[in-house]
C-alpha cells in the first residue's frame, strides 16, 4: 500500500454507517441503464413467477390495498454515494413470498425496460427487502423507479431494481443485468463487493 | 503521472503510465485509490479520456471544492507522482469499432470524458460509421476539449455540435440554453459556433 504523496483525506463522520469507500451525499444521483419507462397503472402489475405451483399477480389496485410499512433505511449505490435515513413505503417481500409458496433458492427481478438484476430468496425474507411504492412520503417518482421498485438496502442500489414489475423464482442462480457487465454477483457493501473478483 | 494538462479553471486531465495495463475499450473508467500516511483510503472513479490506442491512460477530473479527491488530483498531484488505478471497469458502457453504429452522443462537463475515449478510438481504428456528438457547457472557455473536438469535428463523418448555457459570443451561431426535447429535435446539423 503506497501511500499518496500530500494526500490527508477526510474521515468518515460515521464509519459505523457508512461503508468503506463510500462518500455521504444529501443528493438523490440518478443512474440508470435506459430510458425512463412510463406505465399506464391500470396494466401494471406484479407478479411472482417460475418455480411456483401457480404465477400469483397483483394489479396496481390490489397492491396499494396489501398492507404497507414505512421504511427508514441507508442506501449505498456502487458509484460511491451513501444516502442515509431514506424513507419508503412499500409492501415487505415476506408479504408477497408467502403467496407463492416455492422450493427455489434464487429470484431474479423482472423490470419494465428489460432491466434484470438476481438476489438470493434468503435476502429478500426476515424483513430485509420490499416492494415500494412511496419515497419521502410521496408516490415514487418514475426516475427512482416508479410507480414500484424493489428496496433491498442490505446490498448495493443496483440491486433495488427500479421499475419492477415481478420476481422469476429459480433452482438456479442467474445473473442479471449489471452482474453480467462485471459487476458483483452478490454486492455486499460493507464487504465492497463492487466488481466481479471483490 | 506523467503529465498534467489545464482544461478549464476548474478541469486537468492527467496523464499516466501504468505498466502493464490491460488495455481498456473507450468508455470504461477507473477507480483510484488515495491512502493517507495514516493508512486511511478513499476511492473514487473516473472515466478514462484516452483511446485504447493512445500511449498514456488520461483521466480529466473536475474539481469540486468542497471534494475529497478531486482537489486532490487537480491540485496536488504533480508529474513524477504515484497514483494508485483499478480497471479498467465497465462494460456496458462501452464502445469499440466492432460494434459498429451510428453513435449519438450526448454529455455535459465531465461527461464529454469517455466520448472523448470514443472519437479518438473512431479515428484511430478507421471506423466508418457516422458520430454526433452533443455537447452542453456554461460558455465556451468551460468546454473542455475545446481545440480537440474542433480538429475531430473536421472529419466528415463526426459532428460537433455545441449549447452554451449560460454565455455565447456574440456571433455564437450554436445552440444556446440546457438540451432539452425541443433541442434536440431541432439538432440537424453539427454547428461550432462562431
Ligand atoms: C463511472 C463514473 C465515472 C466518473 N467519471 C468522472 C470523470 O471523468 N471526471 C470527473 O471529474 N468526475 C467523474 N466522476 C465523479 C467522481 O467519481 C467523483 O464523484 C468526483 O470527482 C467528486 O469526488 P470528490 O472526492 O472530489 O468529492 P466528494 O468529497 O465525494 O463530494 C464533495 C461534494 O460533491 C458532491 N458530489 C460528489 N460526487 C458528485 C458527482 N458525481 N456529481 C455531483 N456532486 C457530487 C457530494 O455530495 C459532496 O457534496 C465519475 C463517477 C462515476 C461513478
Amino acid at each position: 500500500m503506497a501511500v499518496s504523496r500530500g494526500f490527508v483525506g477526510r474521515r468518515p463522520t460515521d464509519s459505523a454507517r457508512v461503508p468503506p469507500g463510500q462518500y455521504v451525499t444529501r443528493d438523490f444521483p440518478v443512474l440508470s441503464a435506459g430510458p425512463t419507462p412510463y406505465t399506464p397503472l391500470d396494466t401494471w402489475d406484479f407478479t411472482v413467477r417460475g418455480l411456483v405451483n401457480r404465477p400469483v399477480s397483483w394489479s396496481w389496485q390490489a397492491f396499494r390495498a396489501l398492507p404497507h410499512e414505512n421504511i427508514t433505511v441507508d442506501i449505498h449505490c456502487v458509484t460511491k454515494w451513501t444516502k442515509l435515513d431514506t424513507t419508503w413505503s412499500g409492501v415487505s417481500l415476506d408479504t408477497l413470498l408467502d403467496a407463492a409458496p416455492t422450493q427455489a433458492s434464487h429470484a431474479l427481478a423482472f423490470c419494465d425496460g428489460g432491466y434484470t438484476t438476481n438476489v438470493p430468496l434468503a435476502d429478500l425474507r426476515g424483513g430485509k427487502a420490499w416492494v415500494v411504492d412511496e419515497y419521502d412520503g410521496q408516490p415514487l417518482d418514475p426516475e427512482h423507479g416508479g410507480p414500484a421498485r424493489l428496496l433491498v438496502p442490505h446490498l448495493y442500489f443496483w440491486k433495488s431494481a427500479k421499475w419492477i414489475r415481478g420476481l422469476e423464482l429459480r433452482q438456479a442462480d442467474q445473473p442479471g443485468f449489471w452482474e453480467m457487465f462485471g459487476y458483483h454477483n452478490y454486492g455486499d457493501p460493507w464487504k465492497e463487493q463492487r466488481y466481479q473478483g471483490d | 503521472m506523467v503529465s498534467k494538462t489545464v482544461e478549464t479553471p476548474r478541469v486537468t486531465t492527467i496523464a499516466v503510465a501504468i505498466q502493464d495495463w490491460p488495455g481498456h475499450r473507450a468508455g470504461q473508467h477507473v477507480d483510484v485509490r488515495l491512502t493517507a500516511p495514516d493508512g486511511y483510503q478513499t476511492e473514487r472513479s473516473y472515466s478514462i479520456g484516452s483511446a485504447p490506442e493512445d500511449a498514456y491512460v488520461s483521466l480529466t477530473v473536475e474539481r469540486l471544492d468542497d471534494g475529497e479527491v478531486s482537489p486532490y488530483l487537480v491540485d496536488e498531484l504533480r508529474p513524477g507522482d504515484e497514483i494508485e488505478l483499478r480497471g479498467p471497469v465497465g462494460g456496458y458502457f462501452a464502445w469499440d469499432n466492432e460494434l459498429g453504429g451510428p453513435l449519438f452522443l450526448v454529455a455535459g462537463g465531465s461527461g464529454l470524458v469517455p466520448f472523448r475515449s470514443m472519437l479518438r478510438h473512431h479515428r484511430a481504428s478507421g471506423s466508418r460509421v457516422p458520430v454526433r456528438l452533443l455537447c452542453s457547457a456554461r460558455s465556451l472557455e468551460l468546454l473542455i476539449y475545446r481545440e480537440e473536438l474542433i480538429k475531430l469535428a473536421a472529419d466528415d463523418l463526426v459532428d460537433v455540435s455545441v449549447t452554451l448555457t449560460r454565455e455565447a459570443p456574440d456571433d455564437w451561431r450554436g445552440y444556446r440554453g440546457r438540451i432539452d426535447p425541443a433541442l434536440l429535435a431541432g439538432c440537424r446539423h453539427g454547428c461550432f459556433g462562431a
